[in-house]
């Protein structure tokens, strides 16, 4: 039996024997334990009613103001208020393009930042880094959407989108006049928003990975990047899952930032150049002045959409998890 | 005896009352400055008035004021028919107008000016380069480049928005029929700026970008604006005076509600001019509230007036003035009307 499958069986032990071992607290006399369960019951169950309300208030709004069929608003492009003509499909579209982007962008420097930090800088580098790592995080996204505005929106047309468009023009995805703003825009200024989060997650991951496991893999001849490679990324790879599903919530409901560089127009197109729309974006932009029903019953409406988008994605996520964190570690 | 005692209990209880009265309002963002300038002025000569003012956008304004939750609401569009049936105890009371105005970037050019059917033109997307023979021909003497228009305009649902269609809808016939007006529309070309700053933000990085703001916003960022032509031919700047002179002339209804003064008559109104509006219930349930407000009203159209021009908002012309009075002195307070001071 291979090393990485005992520890596997292992691990399946010890989880049986603490389920067996857990006493439960339902079953039992004491009052204390008792009052204890159903206070931390009352508080799970306290997510799912403010999730279900949600929903509930959403699906009120929407279902009432909104005549067309659920799949013909899914499938409509047409976004006109004044007409009372509704349909999400571009800022669907918008919404997972950017996304994408952002985690095509990010995970790649924020996995090589995590690695870099923890398997081969020095350690008193680790702090002087991650703190500003920190700050990254938690600067309001409006600041971010100012600086994608007015510093990488002109660099984007002046330098990055001509160039890609020089090289790279073959691809539908860089074609078009170099706007600026518009998908690219977008999911470049997502990448950076979620950088912080990925890379700061995937440090304490990679952290945990056991000393022995890396010593172990270093002693039978391998390099540090066959060390990384063998041990610690296989090791931690449900943890930087976790780390991307994070960065990608995130990236699914930023609203500000995106709204400000994505162009504000309800199209499809096929290149990265052109301005698009994203579901967050519309809605904070018209809620405010919406007034009438038809009007806030379809904004409703696509809160409701970007809500199952994400519960979808993440529940794809999730069985990713899974099915990475069950399998042995290949050697 | 009877007499003094019912006096001095009419001032204990109005000194009482007096003591804790908040008034609530919400409702549009564009005229918070002046509003919050009015407010703290208006609580220097009544310490025991306050206002407390919300600026949650018009649409939250109407939502508000209909369900009853704020004692004002306040709006840069009037309410539809549909929404005044919800609430038909509304009255509409403009208190100061803005304008909108068209911004460039052209390195090099200055000094273009454009006519309604060139701008309908652009922002329909019909004109599509600088060097359209129309945009020429309004410009003798500018050589103007092969450049492609950017069109920028706002993506929030925004009164700047729906002054700006309405203007559009009034001089073009194929606007009103292919975009309409309202606070968010489906525009037929370019690029959407979320507020003042996003458009302003688009037209300055993009050489050969047009966009609107409003004008108090122009003002302040020291934006060139473009002279428009008029009803009467004439080329007009944007300014205070111009937006003022576009509703001297307008006949408006009584109670406000067909009260464009979108495309003008007269030689000095500027175009694109609006009214924003305070919307308050014709019949004021609470007595010294409803007191307080329309008092407070009162100033507003009156002494408020001169505050206006100095945050960059045009006054009231005053046959509007009048108008507002006629409307004042017809809200009552149970039942009963108001009779107001000379000021």
């Amino acid at each position: 039996m291979r090393k990485a499958d005992l520890l596997v069986d292992q691990g399946d032990m010890i989880r049986e024997r603490t389920a067996n071992g857990r006493p439960n607290f339902f079953t039992r006399v004491n009052v204390g334990d008792r009052t204890y369960a159903l206070l931390l019951t009352a508080l799970g169950g306290a997510v799912l009613i403010v999730a279900g309300l949600i929903v509930f208030v959403l699906w009120q709004s929407a279902h009432t103001a909104l005549a067309t069929h659920p799949l013909e608003f899914i499938k409509g492009m047409d976004w006109d208020p004044v007409r009372h003509s509704f349909g999400a499909l571009a800022f669907i579209y918008g919404t997972l393009v950017t996304s994408a982007l952002s985690i095509i962008v990010a995970v790649p420097v924020a996995l090589g930042l995590a690695i870099f930090l923890v398997e081969i800088a020095p350690s008193g580098m680790r702090p002087l880094v991650s703190f500003p790592l920190e700050l990254l995080a938690g600067i309001p996204s409006v600041v971010y959407g100012l600086w994608g505005l007015f510093v990488m929106v002109p660099w984007l047309r002046e330098r990055l989108e001509p160039f890609l468009g020089a090289v790279f023009g073959f691809l539908p995805l860089f074609q078009g006049p170099p706007l600026g703003l518009g998908y690219l825009a977008g999911g470049l200024i997502l990448a950076v928003m979620i950088l912080p989060t990925i890379a700061s997650v995937s440090i304490e991951v990679l952290k945990k990975v056991p000393v022995s496991l890396k010593e172990g893999s270093l002693a039978l001849g391998a390099t540090r990047w066959e060390m990384v490679r063998t041990a610690s990324l296989p090791y931690s790879r449900a943890g930087i899952m976790g780390a991307i599903i994070l960065g990608l919530g995130r990236a699914l409901g930023e609203t500000m930032a995106v709204t400000m560089v994505i162009g504000n127009s309800p199209e499809i197109h096929a290149s990265l150049f052109s301005p698009g729309y994203s579901l967050p974006s519309v809605i904070a932009n018209e809620f405010a002045e919406a007034t009438d029903a038809t009007h806030t019953g379809a904004l409703a409406a696509l809160a409701l959409i970007l809500f199952g988008v994400t519960v979808l994605l993440n529940s794809i996520a999730r069985l990713l998890v899974r099915a990475v964190g069950r399998g042995p570690a290949r050697a | 005896m009877k007499k003094i005692l019912a006096v001095c209990l009419g001032l204990g209880t109005a000194a009482l009352a007096a003591d804790s009265l908040l008034i609530n309002g919400a409702g549009a963002t564009f005229p918070f400055p002046l509003y919050s300038k009015w407010f703290s002025e208006y609580n220097k000569l009544h310490p025991n008035l306050k206002f407390n003012y919300q600026s949650i956008g018009s649409g939250g304004g109407i939502k508000q004021i209909t369900e009853g939750t704020v004692d004002f609401g306040a709006s840069d569009a009037v309410m539809t028919d549909e929404e005044l049936a919800k609430a038909p105890d509304i009255q509409h009371i403009p208190t100061v107008l803005g304008s909108v105005v068209v911004v460039y970037n052209l390195p090099g050019i200055d000094g273009l000016k454009f006519g309604p059917d060139n701008l309908s033109g652009i922002f329909l997307g019909k004109i599509k380069t600088w060097d359209d023979p129309a945009i020429a021909a309004e410009n003798p003497g500018i050589k103007l480049p092969q450049t492609a228009i950017t069109v920028a305009h706002r993506s929030d649902g925004s009164g700047t928005t729906n002054i700006f269609t309405d203007y559009m809808a009034k001089v073009s016939p194929e606007w009103k029929q292919t975009v309409g007006v309202g606070k968010s529309v489906k525009w037929p070309a370019g690029l959407g700026g979320k507020g003042n700053e996003g458009v302003t933000g688009l037209v300055k990085q993009n050489p050969g970008a047009l966009g609107y703001v409003e004008l108090a916003y122009a003002i302040q960022n020291k934006l060139t604006a473009a002279p428009l032509k008029n009803k009467a031919g004439v080329f007009v700047k944007a300014s205070i005076e111009s937006s003022t002179a576009a509703a001297a002339n307008v006949e408006v209804s009584e109670d406000f509600r067909n009260s464009s003064v979108t495309n003008a008559d007269g030689k000095g109104a500027y175009p694109i001019a609006g009214f924003t509006y305070v919307l308050v219930h014709k019949d004021q349930k609470d007595r010294a509230k409803g007191e307080a407000l329309l008092h407070f009203l009162w100033w507003a159209v009156h002494d408020g007036q001169k505050m206006a021009a100095p945050l960059d908002y045009a006054p009231l012309p005053s046959p509007v003035v009048k108008k507002v009075e006629t409307a004042l002195k017809k809200l009552t307070i149970d039942g009963r009307p108001l009779h107001f001071a000379k000021s």
